[in-house]
């Protein structure tokens, strides 16, 4: 293991400029997924900023009714928090469907949102990968993929991202709150990752140095109506093998609204947009749900060990939404 | 001397050293204080199959406190012929991918890891075969398979039988690559002082260690010792020395100074052990009741080029139905791969997985209920040897498991129960094991204040052996069990066994009581000297001379499972074992073991697999977040139960051994049941939902 420095900044400003100042320079979160990726040697930090120390740890509820979640909350702290509960118990549901109780104590919400991919290549410094290692091949794309990409991949990497939450925050419409050393800005989650592209080692679209302060989710009238429903491997304590986050908001029987977003089919939290567009303004049934899966998944290019998955995210999409419209008082 | 025996046998008692562990009193391999220490770290070949052409250690030597990295180049020399898997650091030719080329020392084990990093290693590479499959060219007949079995049997005219059978099985089940995972890797501290080994290893048994390591550095045995008093598992996979022991002993006298040694869980994957991938055919001929006729196993398995290992798959089909027509084949390949190992009921394990399934396919294909059917078969001497049963209570377990599971009013169709989005199904598997016994030498002393010492070097890897030796020691000597103290786990001690094979208690608490009915009797003869009153026996003679009787322990297994009708995934709603196990000494950690087992089964059937890269040869998912085993929320509900069973043929303690039935049957039962809930036979473990998801219904 590199041997490195360990910095615990008292603002945000600070914590920015330390990163700025030093190329190989890392925020540490919760340290549940960069601690195990620097013992691999796949990330070799020689700085961590420590950023769980920051004023960023609250979850406060906004005058629009819309929620500032810190950056720094704990995803226990984050999937308890009353306010989440009641007002995007979907972020509840997905955080609760991930990883296990001792994680959710340890990790934070802008770690949980900026994990690396599982590709088990990635992890592995002696197997090819072009995340890691730019220009030395993908050997995913012909070795085990199961758990791949089946949307927006590329030779380059068919990795997918691997966070629950992030779905949710991506059907939600959420937007991060990022400092950089340009300042403040804001980026919606639903553009923080890339598509892997000629570039799969560039993950995110957020600056050099940023550190991510709070997400943003804004108030959402069906909030309520939503579900997370996630297949995996073992009861619990498992990363997706497919996701689905839903909410739905039915007017007598047609789909006044509609949000849909898939985990573990891209490189990047996916949401359904052609799904939505399909099912919006019509009248709900079973039938359209499968069809709005369907214009989705049209686009779906599985790998050889993951062609299943198009067949478990219609699945899941269609229990997803019959689910939530037989709930919905009519 | 003459108060009636308090009875410490047959009661619950929790591990004596269990608030050592959970407070982290106990100490394992790498957790002893030691002056001086050093840090050793393993490197693994990067190359699958070749020799290495250079070794530049500068990289790695520049990094602050690294002292040493040893390779086959200047590490010291290790006597040849002794364990080819141990040969290690001696010659230049790579095997597999991972196996250990170098060790780096530091003073620090983040330098040493680092180090390792940096140690530059060049490859001549040579083409690999790194995957097993039934048309490999070089699939060969071993001489014989673990631990001594005849490679294939024949008894009547299998092939007449099959061809006369009113009703027919034939089935071909796969299993894959099953890698131990203990909770504590393989590690080890070694010391040399003045020509003298110390190792703290992470071991089932530090006899065979001790043995080995003298081998291997030429030294006396009494030069030599291993302390393993608290091992954190080994499933099988610690049942003989491995890799880290020798590493830090070789590193230890480079550097003149203890090193400790510890794998990381990656590096579990492959050069300590694993249980082999199978390829299994079962043929079964029966008539239209269910009576077999004709049964025949052929099973293949892997090996390495550096050792051969044969897993006696097919061994359970020898003695466990009827049929008079019965043939089972064993067939090899040397594949560029670590060599495979024990895991848990090695054999019985994968074999039950085939056989019991066949069996479920049986029943279907006759309309016979599959508990009936494994009545109907049921065999009054060992099929294979002829010999009569010392106890066989099959059928027992069967009966007295179905009617605590609640089978009887199961009906057989499969994919035909719900409850809303859930396909429920019921399986039943049956099982067994042998129930065998070693060897061992064991001390009492009785001291002048009445209280007594018992030493054995047997090894407790969590099992609660040394609770179980206690107890039975107590009652063979007769006193309070408060009386008495236990020894374990270190090589100065008599020499006993590995905890292994089911035989731990069976042989350890045999010299056990042996001892302790000798010094009662040396008591009665007068009073105990100041310096205390020992003896030491060994059982090797009375083993000898045991009677030729098929010993086995039995069991039941019972499941249910629910499928999800939209992704495939399986949840084991409940899980029953019966078993008939000889006597059990303790109930609490008896009913440990027994679950564990069933557990381990269900993660077999459900979630464990080794998924192999063919291109690099080695397995991509190595570590605990991506080779899943079944974790609390996967066990719902599960229970474990036991006949009464007085054997007088097996051992002074009557017990059979339960660290291994636990597991036979399980993950059959599971898959039984997943069939009965969807109708779909995967014969593939394991049963994950993809494989399920494309046959069942379009939703
Ligand atoms: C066995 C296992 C199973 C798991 N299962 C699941 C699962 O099912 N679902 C799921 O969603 N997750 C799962 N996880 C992943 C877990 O959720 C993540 O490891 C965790 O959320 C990461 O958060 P952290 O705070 O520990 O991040 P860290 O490891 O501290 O950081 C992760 C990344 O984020 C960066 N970072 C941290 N904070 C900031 C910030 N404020 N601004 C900018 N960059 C920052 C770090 O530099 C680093 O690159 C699992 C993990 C493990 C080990
Ligand atoms: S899929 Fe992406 S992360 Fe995985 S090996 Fe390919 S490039 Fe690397």
């Amino acid at each position: 293991m590199r041997a490195f420095r360990y910095q615990r900044p008292a603002d945000v400003a600070e914590a920015v400029a330390l990163l700025d100042a030093e190329p190989d320079a890392a925020y540490l979160g919760g340290g549940t997924n960069l601690v195990d990726l620097m013992k691999l040697g796949v990330q070799r930090p020689d700085l961590l900023v420590d950023v769980t120390g920051l004023p960023l740890d609250t979850v406060d509820t906004l005058p629009d009714g819309g929620l500032r979640v810190g950056a720094t909350v704990r995803n226990s702290d984050l999937a308890a928090h009353p306010a989440v509960r009641r007002d995007h118990p979907l972020l509840s549901r997905a955080l609760l469907a991930g990883a296990s109780g001792q994680l959710r104590n340890m990790a934070t919400t802008a770690g949980n949102l900026l994990q690396r991919t599982r590709c088990v290549y990635f992890q592995d410094t002696g197997k090819a990968c072009n995340k890691r290692e730019p220009g030395t091949g993908c050997a995913a794309r012909h070795g085990q993929n199961r758990d791949l990409a089946i949307l927006g991949w590329s030779e380059f990497c068919v990795a997918t991202h691997p966070s629950d939450l992030a779905v949710a925050l991506v059907a939600l419409d959420a937007v991060l709150e990022v400092y950089d050393p340009g300042g403040a800005r804001e980026i919606p989650v639903a553009e923080l990752h890339r598509t892997p592209g000629e570039q799969p080692e560039r993950e995110t679209n957020l600056p050099r140095g940023a550190l991510i302060t709070a997400v943003r989710v804004p108030p959402l009238p069906f909030a309520r109506r939503c579900t997370y429903l996630k297949a995996r491997d073992r009861a619990t304590f498992a990363f997706a093998v497919g996701s689905v986050a839903a909410a739905l908001d039915l007017d007598g029987d047609t789909v006044r609204d509609v949000r849909l977003a898939y985990g573990a089919v891209a490189h990047r939290p996916w949401r359904a947009y052609r799904a939505e567009e399909a099912l919006r303004g019509r009248p709900f049934t079973a039938e359209l749900a499968a069809r709005a899966a369907d214009a989705e998944l049209a686009a779906a290019r599985p790998l050889p060990h993951n062609g299943f998955k198009v067949a478990l995210i219609r699945n899941l999409t269609v229990r997803a939404l019959t689910g939530l419209a037989a709930a919905v008082p009519r | 001397m003459s108060a009636p025996p308090v009875g410490a046998v047959g009661r619950e008692h929790p591990r004596l050293e269990g608030r050592d562990k959970v407070t982290g009193a106990a100490r394992y391999a790498v957790e002893y204080p030691v002056d001086d220490v050093t840090y050793g770290w393993a490197v693994p070949a990067m190359a699958t199959r070749g020799r290495i052409t250079r070794i530049d250690a500068a990289p790695a030597l520049a990094v602050p406190g690294v002292l040493a990295v040893l390779h086959h180049g200047n590490a010291p020399r290790l006597t040849p012929g002794v364990d080819q898997t141990l040969f290690l650091l001696q010659e230049p030719t790579v095997h597999y991918r991972g196996e250990f080329v170098a060790v780096v020392v530091a003073d620090t084990i983040e330098a040493a890891r680092e180090g390792a990093r940096l140690v530059r290693i060049d490859y001549d590479a040579e083409p690999h075969s790194t995957v097993l499959t039934e048309h490999h060219p070089d699939l060969y007949r071993p001489d014989t398979v673990n631990p001594g079995y005849p490679p294939d049997t024949a008894d009547g005219d299998f092939d007449a039988g099959y061809a006369a059978a009113e009703v027919r099985v034939d089935a071909t089940y796969r299993t894959p690559a099953y890698h131990n995972n203990p909770m504590e890797p393989h590690a080890t501290t070694a010391h040399w002082r003045d020509g003298r080994l110390l190792a703290h290893d992470s071991t089932q048994g530090s006899t065979p260690v001790q043995a080995t390591l003298a081998q291997l550095f030429g030294l006396p045995p009494e030069a030599v010792r291993v302390i393993a008093e608290h091992v954190g598992g080994g499933f099988g996979s610690k049942g003989a020395p491995k890799a880290p022991v020798v590493l830090a002993a070789l590193a230890a006298r480079h550097v003149d100074r203890p090193v400790r040694l510890a794998l990381t869980r990656q590096q579990l994957f492959g050069p300590i052990g694993y249980r082999t991938p199978t390829i299994q055919r079962v043929r079964l001929g029966a008539d239209a009741d269910g009576r077999i006729e004709a049964v025949c196993h052929d099973a293949i398995s892997q090996t390495s080029t550096v050792h051969e290992f044969a897993e006696q798959t097919a061994v359970y089909t020898r003695s466990m139905y009827a049929g008079r027509h019965r043939r089972t084949t064993h067939r090899l390949v040397r594949l560029d791969v670590p060599t495979p190992f024990w895991m848990r009921a090695p054999g019985e394990c994968p074999g039950a997985y085939a056989l019991e399934s066949a069996l479920d396919e049986l029943a279907t294909a006759c309309g016979v209920d599959p508990v009936e059917l494994r009545v109907r078969n049921d065999v009054t001497v060992d099929p294979d040897s002829g010999q009569p049963f010392s106890s066989r209570n099959l059928v027992a377990c069967l009966r007295e498991g179905a009617r605590r599971f609640g089978w009887a009013d199961r009906d057989p169709t499969p994919g035909a129960r719900h409850d809303g989005r859930w396909l429920i199904g019921t399986g039943v598997a049956g099982s067994s094991y042998p129930a065998r016994a070693r060897a061992a030498a064991a001390a009492a002393t009785a001291a002048p204040d009445g209280t007594f010492e018992v030493r054995i070097n047997a090894t407790d890897i969590g099992t609660g052996a040394r609770t179980a030796l206690w107890q039975v020691a107590a009652d063979a000597l007769a006193v309070p069990a408060d009386r008495v103290t236990i020894r374990v786990g270190d090589s100065d001690l008599p020499a006993a066994g590995v905890a292994g094979g089911s035989m731990g208690t069976a042989s350890w608490s045999w010299a056990v009581i042996r001892a302790c009915e000798q010094l009662r009797q040396r008591l009665r003869d007068g009073v105990v000297p100041a310096e205390g009153l020992t003896v030491e026996v060994s059982t090797a003679d009375e083993i000898r001379g045991q009677r030729p009787l098929a010993r086995y322990a039995y069991g039941a297994h019972f499941a249910q499972v629910r499928v999800d009708a939209d992704t495939g995934e399986v949840r084991l709603d409940r899980m029953l074992g019966m078993f008939a196990a000889g006597r059990v000494v303790n109930p609490t950690t008896a009913r440990s073991q027994l679950i564990g087992g069933m557990t381990m089964g269900l993660s077999m059937a459900l979630h464990e697999e080794g998924l192999l890269d063919e291109r690099y040869g080695d397995w991509v998912n190595h570590d605990l977040a991506t080779y899943h085993v079944s974790v609390c929320a996967d066990v719902e509900r599960i229970e474990a139960y036991w006949l009464p069973e007085e054997d007088p043929e097996l051992n002074p303690a009557g017990v059979k051994g339960i660290g291994e039935i636990g597991i036979v049957g399980s993950a059959a039962a599971v898959a039984n049941a997943v069939h009965h809930a969807t109708g779909v036979r995967v014969r593939d473990l394991p049963i994950r939902l993809d494989k399920l998801l494309e046959h069942l219904p379009a939703r």
